[in-house]
């Protein structure tokens, strides 16, 4: 549904976002973890059309963010950092206007305002003029907005910010829901937001994603491994084979050929095992060279430093 | 087309649901009130002494024009008014988007620049044609108490719409170049006294470069109107400033595409 490749996006001598490629299949509801500043709302805003990638391609449902920009935005739904909205207008008014610039005829708008409506619980503030509502209901607002023209893609930029405990799970549930109908990506700095709301998540730091993996496997990642890279001149399958076999190693993964005439390799360990030793025994009994062995520094585990693992506490 | 209208519609009814759109119309028709007033008096002052010298001398009474002396200095005032009063309404139209973030729903939205620019300018200038409706009143009381001539006041007021559409056009496209209201509106009514008087430069700029200036002068092609003339070149000169200001709007916006942070 969602095609992202190389796409890299500089503000003058910054770059916000670094070769970023991933892909997010229909029905999907993937979580973009990241701090602040990584680059979420760039690569959002690239998505929905709002500003050009300085390099790289990304498509939504087969059509190019770039080149045919009016074909995707008519499948987007887009509610950014802060909601967009005309403060004056009611709530009605507002997602009838919404509405009808995103191509609704005015029958069908008669029937999809009350159900978006319905979908996010403002029925009752229909009528209301959008200054008097208070945070909660405008980002609900924000939410129905982005639904009003069921759009196959929603992308949802922190839409549980600045909420209470009370309204941040309605909206998690709110979200859930969309899942299976809509593909949905939605950005956050809480990690717990993520494993409860998302069934992959990609993890971006510094415009760089880190991380990319279902859920579950990323928190057991996180919960217990160190790696060590290692480049092994052999016969690939055998190399890998027997590296696994090791004690205390968890996973092994080929990695692109480093600059020897060996193969990388990264090995996955239990916590505060040092296989190193006998990674050494290991190849040099076999015969093989080692070429490089080196402990990988935990990029993932430094950006989960700077995340609110955390609910941020309400102050009372 | 339909994008345009309901871009349109929901600008004109965010203009009367605040308080602007009424201050604006009550203190514009407050001035053209006091102005209208004082030209009149002073008209019928010196229709009454020309009056009374005629008996004096025993001679006819000097022909006196209602148009030529009283209305013709009025659009004339109503016109430098307008300079400060169009950049209140337009100063809005993409300022406020900007500083409230709607412009990512607009931006991001299946619509074109063009159709936002068409939209909201055309809103600015039904409500400027509104407070310009406004003026008619005083107008018709001449037509209770004299003969004032139809034709020139119509001509006039067709002079006024097309000033206006000028004015706004260039509001519109200024309030695309910050996200702060006051600015806009402030660069807006310089400008527009810019375009006022260059015409005055055209004595000592030399020939060539003094009938540029003079040509490009908003104001002397509205005193033609004002007159009672119609000429091509002068609508054409409005019509061609208008679509060349709402063109650099959608260029401003299509530009701030690639430089948005």
């Amino acid at each position: 549904m969602i095609e992202i490749s190389h796409l890299t996006k500089v503000y003058g001598t910054k770059t916000a976002v670094q070769d970023i490629t991933f892909s997010v299949d229909r029905g999907e509801i993937l979580g973009f973890l990241g701090p602040n500043a990584a680059g979420k709302t760039t690569t959002m805003r690239i998505l929905t059309c709002y500003m050009p990638a300085t390099s790289g391609r990304a498509s939504i449902a087969g059509f190019d963010v770039f080149g045919q920009s009016m074909e995707v935005r008519r499948r987007i739904g887009y509610l950014p950092e802060n909601p967009p909205l005309y403060s004056e207008m009611t709530v009605e008014k507002y997602l009838e206007f919404v509405g009808g610039i995103k191509g609704l005829d005015r029958r069908l708008l008669k029937t999809r305002v009350p159900e978006v409506m319905e979908k996010t619980s403002i029925r009752s503030e229909a009528g209301r003029i959008i200054r008097h509502l208070s945070k909660g209901y405008r980002q609900r607002v924000g939410i129905a907005q982005a639904l009003i023209h069921n759009p196959d893609v929603l992308i949802l930029d922190e839409p549980t910010v600045g909420l209470d405990p009370k309204q941040i799970i309605e909206v998690r549930e709110l979200i859930k829901g969309l899942g299976g109908d809509h593909t949905v990506i939605l950005s956050t700095h809480i990690l717990p937001e993520v494993s409860m709301t998302c069934g992959r998540v990609i993890i971006i730091n510094e415009g760089r994603i880190v991380a990319s993996d279902t859920t579950e496997n990323l928190t057991r990642r996180l919960m217990g491994s160190d790696n060590l890279y290692a480049e092994v001149e052999g016969p690939e399958e055998a190399v890998e084979t027997r590296i696994r076999a090791l004690g205390g190693v968890t996973a092994v993964s080929r990695q692109k050929t480093g600059k020897g005439r060996g193969n990388g390799y990264l090995i996955e360990t239990e916590i505060g095992r040092d296989v190193r030793r006998d990674l050494a025994a290991l190849v040099v009994g076999q015969g093989w060279g080692l070429l490089e062995m080196r402990p990988v520094g935990m990029s993932l585990e430094e950006v989960f430093l700077h995340l609110t693992t955390r609910e941020e506490e309400v102050p009372a | 087309m339909r994008n345009t209208w309901i871009i349109f519609r929901r600008e004109l009814r965010s203009y009367f649901s605040s308080p602007l759109a009424y201050a604006v119309m009550a203190g514009f028709l407050l001035i053209a009130g006091f102005f209208f007033y004082a030209i009149l008096t002073s008209f019928l002052n010196t229709a009454m002494r020309s009056e009374m010298q005629a008996q004096y001398y025993r001679m006819a009474p000097p022909p006196i024009n209602v148009n030529l002396m009283a209305l013709r200095p009025f659009f004339h005032n109503l016109a430098v008014v307008l300079i400060f009063t169009v950049p209140l309404i337009t100063m809005r139209l993409y300022a406020e988007e900007f500083r409230n973030g709607t412009i990512e729903l607009l931006a991001t939205s299946p619509l074109r620049n063009w159709e936002t620019v068409l939209g909201k300018s055309l809103a600015a200038f039904v409500l400027y044609a509104s407070l310009i409706a406004g003026t008619l009143v005083y107008v018709a009381v001449l037509f209770f108490s004299g003969k004032p001539e139809p034709g020139q006041i119509f001509t006039s007021y067709v002079g006024l719409l097309l000033l206006g559409g000028a004015f706004v056009a260039v509001g519109t496209f200024l309030s695309t170049l910050t996200e702060n209201q006051i600015v806009a509106g402030f660069l807006t009514i310089i400008l527009l006294l810019l375009f006022w008087v260059v015409g005055w430069a055209d004595e000592f700029a030399g020939p060539a470069v003094g009938s540029v200036l003079a040509y490009v002068s908003l104001l002397s092609h509205f005193d033609e109107f004002a007159k009672g003339v119609i000429d091509l070149k002068d609508v054409v000169l409005y019509l061609s400033f208008i679509g060349f200001f709402l063109f650099l709007t959608h260029l401003s916006l299509e530009s701030k595409r690639w430089r948005t942070r």
